[in-house]
């Protein structure tokens, strides 16, 4: 049997003398690990996990875009699908988007628009899945995470990699990085998007309550942890294709 | 859509060697006059990697070899198609892109054609495999595909296999050595297409396959041409005892 | 897509003549809708949009027993627009009715455990669905204030005694205790532009609404478009946006 995690509404306090229930400090990201390249059938695709939050995305494209009129004449379009597994959640999430999927799928992709370049692809489409497996908190910004790093093993075009990150106020303290309880217990949480060499935000949504300080404070930190998650991402990238490398140079001068 | 000559420079460059490779985003420089090749873009005379790759910067030129990507069809490049509509006056062809070649009877068949007289499926049926050039590429997608060149022609028989576009020159390997490896090897007939699709016909057709295949998904391994030549060397041993 | 509206917008013009920070003539009639628990019918320029509550008794979320619920759903009506179609919900209309939820939620402006009828097991939902009448651009802002003073006039139905909803009869008011206003700024070039119209919206690319408080707190954000912002300008945005919400609240 195993061990169900409490992240339904708690009294409980969430925060005690700067540590929260997790262990972690009040900026602390969870334990991230990120893959790539783990679903074969794509063009592109990588696995990213922040704590038990996990989410896999797989990347089809560019290719043919069908029905026609949907076509752009001088330029590619991207289409991204932020869907939870019935199983990612305590209680079975019925299948099928929802109000919820659709909102998450259409910021989602604008938070990629920004960066892809898909002007030399004119009349297709790249197409973005991300499934999340599993859900502990801040589900969106973990796919954008995999689905950035997807677009990046597709070979499609980007004028950076896109990072994303939640922060919020739980208790009265302000923090990095919700787990599933810390969420649904917030007084406030913010997921952002941004593309990170270019300090520019492309995905920002929040609710709760926050002072405008408080709010430009977790701006702030924001963009501090999107530096650490965007550094993550290139040496998962490079690692991923500078094994493959290595070995080949070696054999091609034998 | 890319005019330019494609590259072999990953196989034909041993100084490259220790290149750190680049991830979207990162700056590979100010642009002073050199020419831009694929996978970089500029913004305030900067110039920043937009694919993941290895670069090649010298006084003349920035661009970039990915590391992976769909084929994207470049003039002059040699591929293989499958014909997959026939229309009034010429073929459209299947390149694993999404693109598709159009190929004019004009530049498909020598002898004359009288297009309101003559079923162009006598020359080229639907499920047709071929070898040919890219006559022209257009910014807006348009491909046209010509069999007046050397070297192009109807592949009869065989299989065709699909694998990613930049891992072609390893399939090819320098100067050719990998695949005439294979292809002795194995005894079969084999066309490599620049947009990864390879034909392959042959007794022995499974084991090219197989180690085309390797070479493709495995190439962290150490000894990859080792490696291969096992991998033929027994089903050589195979055919001597027959 | 360059047009009309962007030359004038980029040269700090607009058509009506308003400034970059102005909106349209806004008009709030209230209490419009007779079957309607609460209703508003609001008008900024000519967009137009239409809300009606309707109080109904429901069963809570497991997580709480003891609140009521909220419902907030929007229909993009083809009347409204020729770039409106028929069928379920596209992905703005869901956007717009679930950026208004939020607005109305988060501010805490409805006491949910107010509304508990029996704990665990019956309590009232409030549902407000938004109807677009004409959209002439800025439909976040409109609909938001729509609610609100939908909100604002709606009454409690008197239940019978085995808590069944009487309709045509009332006792009390639903008590709203906070005044949150959505403000979305749009950005065009290096210009910050408030209550865009049809024209203008179709140029601009870059759009965040703030939820903003009373108390200046902020209880919402949305960022809309697919282009980027600098921190710098989220920043400013914000504090257009509190700014504006105090004149808007006053139409209340």
């Amino acid at each position: 049997m195993y061990k169900v995690k409490k992240m339904t509404k708690t009294d409980e306090k969430l925060v005690v003398n700067g540590k929260r229930l997790d262990g972690r400090s009040l900026k602390d990201l969870r334990n991230i690990e990120m893959s790539i390249d783990v679903i074969d059938r794509a063009n592109g695709s990588a696995r990213v996990k922040f704590g038990d939050t996990e989410a896999i995305t797989s990347v089809f494209g560019p290719r043919k875009l069908y029905p026609r009129f949907m076509q752009e004449a001088d330029t590619g379009i991207i289409r991204y699908r932020y869907n939870m597994a019935p199983f990612s959640v305590i209680d079975r999430k019925r299948p099928g988007p929802g109000r919820r999927g659709m909102e998450i799928s259409k910021v989602s992709k604008l938070a990629f628009e920004p960066s892809t370049i898909l002007d030399d692809f004119p009349r297709t489409v790249v197409d973005i899945f991300t499934e999340i497996i599993q859900a502990d908190g801040s589900t969106r910004v973990t796919g954008i995470n995999a689905a950035s790093m997807a677009l990046a093993t597709a070979g499609v075009p980007m004028k950076d990699l896109v990072v994303a990150c939640s922060v919020g106020k739980i208790g009265d303290e302000l923090v990095v990085d919700l787990n599933g309880l810390e969420d649904n217990n917030s007084e406030a949480d913010v997921a952002i998007a941004m593309l990170p060499t270019r300090g520019k935000i492309s995905l920002l949504q929040m609710d709760g309550r926050l002072t405008k300080e408080e709010m430009f404070k977790l701006i702030d930190f924001a963009v501090e942890t999107c530096t650490i998650i965007h550094e993550k991402q290139k040496e998962a990238i490079k690692q991923h294709y500078e094994s493959k490398r290595n070995l080949e140079e070696e054999d091609e001068n034998e | 859509m890319e005019n330019e000559e494609n590259d072999d420079d990953r196989i034909e460059e041993p100084s490259m060697s220790r290149r750190e490779i680049v991830v979207p985003g990162e700056c590979l420089g100010e642009r002073n006059g050199r020419k831009l090749g694929r996978g970089v873009y500029i913004e305030d005379e900067k110039i920043y990697a937009k694919i993941v790759g290895i670069p090649i910067i010298n006084e003349n030129e920035i661009k970039l070899i990915p590391m992976s990507g769909a084929y994207m069809p470049v003039i002059n490049d040699n591929i293989i198609g499958i014909i997959s509509k026939i229309e009034s006056s010429g073929w459209l062809v299947d390149i694993a892109s999404p693109y598709e070649a159009y190929l004019p009877v004009s530049d498909g068949v020598d002898e004359f054609v009288d297009i309101h007289k003559t079923d162009l499926s006598r020359f080229f049926d639907i499920g047709d495999v071929i070898f040919c050039k890219l006559s022209k590429v257009t910014r807006d997608g348009s491909v046209r595909a010509s069999m007046r060149s050397l070297g192009a022609r109807k592949l009869f028989g065989g299989v065709v296999m699909d694998i990613e576009p930049t891992k072609v020159p390893r399939i090819i390997g320098r100067g050719g050595s990998m695949i005439n490896m294979i292809k002795e090897r194995t005894d079969s007939a084999i066309y490599v297409g620049k947009n990864g699709l390879i034909w392959i016909r042959g007794d022995n057709k499974e084991k090219a396959i197989e180690a085309i295949k390797i070479i493709e998904k495995e190439s962290h391994s150490t000894g990859l041409t080792d490696r291969i030549e096992k991998l033929l060397d027994v089903q050589g041993e195979e055919n001597d005892e027959n | 897509m360059k047009s009309y509206a962007y030359d004038l917008l980029i040269n700090d013009k607009r058509i009506d003549g308003r400034k970059l920070d102005e909106y349209r003539t806004i008009e709030i009639k209230q209490d419009r809708i007779k079957h309607a628990d609460g209703s508003a019918v609001v008008t900024i320029g000519k967009t137009k949009v239409m809300v009606g509550v309707k109080m109904e008794v429901g069963t809570p979320f497991s997580d709480t027993p003891d609140e009521g619920t909220l419902m907030v759903n929007s229909e993009f009506a083809p009347i409204a627009s020729p770039d409106f179609e028929t069928g379920p919900p596209n992905e703005d209309s869901v956007e717009l009715a679930r950026v208004v939820d939020r607005g109305l939620r988060e501010s805490h402006c409805v006491d949910f455990k107010k509304l508990c009828i029996t704990s665990g097991e019956k309590v009232w939902t409030v549902f407000v669905d938004i109807h677009i009448i004409n959209d002439d651009g800025n439909l976040i802002d409109c609909s938001f204030l729509a609610s609100l003073a939908a909100l604002m006039n709606t009454k409690l139905p008197s239940l019978d005694d085995e808590n069944k909803v009487i309709r045509g009869e009332s006792e009390e008011n639903l008590e709203v205790n906070h005044q949150p206003i959505e403000v979305t700024v749009s950005k065009l070039e290096d210009k910050f532009i408030l209550d865009p119209d049809a024209d203008e919206e179709k140029t601009i690319n870059c759009k965040l609404t703030v939820a903003v408080r009373e108390d200046d707190m902020i209880c919402a954000l949305q960022k809309q478009g697919n282009l980027e912002l600098s921190i710098e300008d989220t920043k400013k945005i914000i504090e257009i946006a509190i700014e504006k919400s105090k004149e808007l609240r006053k139409f209340l």
